[in-house]
């Protein structure tokens, strides 16, 4: 199923500036392995080398953080949407 | 003003890249935070001791190491604020050499957010931004919203619709506008990183967050300036995002690199309202994972943030310099106000009652031993949170207005003597 991701500024330059894309995924994981291949590069910005989400990312899907659900095996579905947010900020 | 630009770039702290100095915080690489950095070099050739007594009585007698390209505009009488031996609370609490550094008292909006407002604003004027805004527990709303009313600047402060209502009113006195979001910090913080740069506004602690941190800096050159150009071997500072605490290491770091005080062993103690105490949590846990809080519950509103943006620096820099965190309950917090107010005279906000509690325990536990020189942070007024211990600090006695009565009031104290 189709999910909507929004992309964080630092990394519209990989969505030709768009702010909201679509991708299939029945999990965080699969959204974010299935943007991967429209938007190649995407998926290192988000995933360290031991595919943990990276320290300074938060990803939520609707208002909750992915940290407190399932982590990247948190499971959407339609209607869902996912943003991928800085975690630097604030203070 | 020597020729070489003393802030040279900013740098993704995480994997080095630079970046041009704009109003971006984040690396687009790792999502590392982005951090002004110096030509300390150039600083090194021209700013001496005597230089700096020779400014004004602020923040800015330091400018060569804040992040603007040219002389201040906003916030020009900010900082400077007293560090106070606390001789009477040093006594109570069984220390040698106690001071307290007062930013009770800052300009305009008595809490330390002047400072890091008066850097975030001075460069929003450089880089042309004429709106800013800002996610905040009240203390930086209040500072931004003044600050920008003074600069002629728009400004939209965005806040947790719960916060204390003399928070509130502190903002919406200066004309801005004032957006109550129904939710967290955590949640407000959320939805600016997500708006920031989207109307072009400059976010003190989003997209101009590079600047605005730099500021906190100067509450550690003045510590180090006020107790005659030495560094204390220990210092406790409260935590909400953690940034004050690593920048005022940054402060004490930059001072001995420059050479403007000795280089010498200094700790850092960082200090959490138990019901948000992420940071001290992952401390206590020996982990640089900080868990976040979901629903942060204490009347320290001020430290409420349950994601912490620089939790995992402040670990390192607490584990770094030998020091450590601690956390206290509501009850600790009030009892902290009030050993604050009774014997130095200095009506601190929750956030205060937090710093001096954690203090009591480090202290009382030996982590911070007695016969060295210690500071504490306060970092904002208690007119700000009266709210929080309204109805833990007594009520006047009343009586008709003559003598008879005012005597009778005495007696039992006159017998006591």
């Amino acid at each position: 199923m189709s999910i909507p991701v929004r992309i964080p500024t630092p990394l519209r330059k990989l969505t030709s500036d768009q702010e909201v894309v679509d991708a299939e995924g029945s999990t965080v994981r699969e959204v974010i392995n299935s943007l991967e291949k429209t938007y190649p590069g995407l998926k290192e910005r988000i995933y360290d080398e031991q595919d943990k989400v990276r320290r300074f990312v938060n990803v939520f899907v609707n208002d909750e953080d992915i940290r407190f659900l399932n982590e990247s095996e948190t499971a959407v579905k339609t209607g869902d949407e996912i943003s991928i947010v800085p975690a630097i900020a604030g203070g | 003003m020597d020729k070489r630009p003393f802030f040279s770039h900013l740098q993704c702290r995480e994997c080095g890249r630079r970046y041009p100095k704009e109003a971006i915080h984040v690396c687009e690489f790792d999502f590392g935070p982005l951090e002004a950095a110096y030509d300390y070099d150039a600083i090194r050739d021209t700013l001496t001791r005597d230089k700096i007594q020779s400014r004004g009585r602020s923040m800015w007698r330091y400018r060569e190491l804040l992040p603007i390209e040219k002389e201040a505009t906003v916030g020009l009488q900010v900082g400077f604020t007293p560090l106070i031996p606390a001789r009477r609370l040093a006594e109570k609490l069984g220390v040698k050499e106690l001071y307290i550094k007062n930013d009770t008292v800052n300009y305009p909006t008595l809490s330390f957010k002047d400072r890091v407002v008066s850097v975030a604003l001075s460069r929003a004027k450089e880089l042309g931004i004429d709106t800013v805004a800002c996610a905040s527990t009240g203390n930086l709303a209040n500072s931004v919203a003044a600050n920008a009313a003074a600069a002629g600047l728009k400004s939209y402060v965005l806040i947790p619709a719960d916060l204390e209502p003399s928070k509130i009113l502190g903002s919406l006195i200066f004309g801005t506008n004032v957006i109550g979001i129904q939710g967290a910090y955590d949640q407000v913080n959320r939805l600016c990183s997500e708006v920031a740069g989207k109307f072009g506004w400059g976010f003190v602690n989003v997209n101009l967050r590079p600047y605005y941190a730099e500021g906190s800096k100067t509450l550690g050159f003045e510590i180090a300036e006020q107790l005659g150009w030495r560094l204390p071997r220990h210092t406790v500072v409260p935590m909400a995002s953690g940034s004050l605490l690593t920048k005022v290491h940054k402060a004490y770091t930059e001072f001995s690199k420059i050479g403007l005080v000795d280089s010498s062993e200094f700790s850092i103690y960082g200090a959490q309202a138990s019901g948000c105490s992420p940071i001290s949590t992952a401390i206590k846990g020996n982990t640089e994972v900080v868990k976040p809080v979901q629903k942060p519950q204490t009347i320290a509103k001020s430290l409420s943030i349950g994601t912490p943006a620089d939790g995992y620096y402040a670990i390192r820099t607490m584990k770094q310099t030998g020091g450590t965190a601690e956390d206290c309950t509501d009850e600790e917090i009030i009892e902290g106000i009030k050993l604050l107010a009774e014997n130095e005279g200095i009506f601190a906000e929750t956030a205060g009652g937090v710093t001096v509690a954690c203090a009591k325990k480090l202290i009382e536990s030996g982590r911070i031993p007695k016969n060295e020189s210690i500071v504490l942070c306060i970092t904002g007024h208690g007119l700000k949170t009266q709210e929080a211990i309204s109805d833990k600090v007594g009520q006047p006695k009343l009586i008709r207005p003559n003598l008879k009565e005012f005597e009778a009031l005495l007696e039992p104290q006159a017998q006591a003597l």
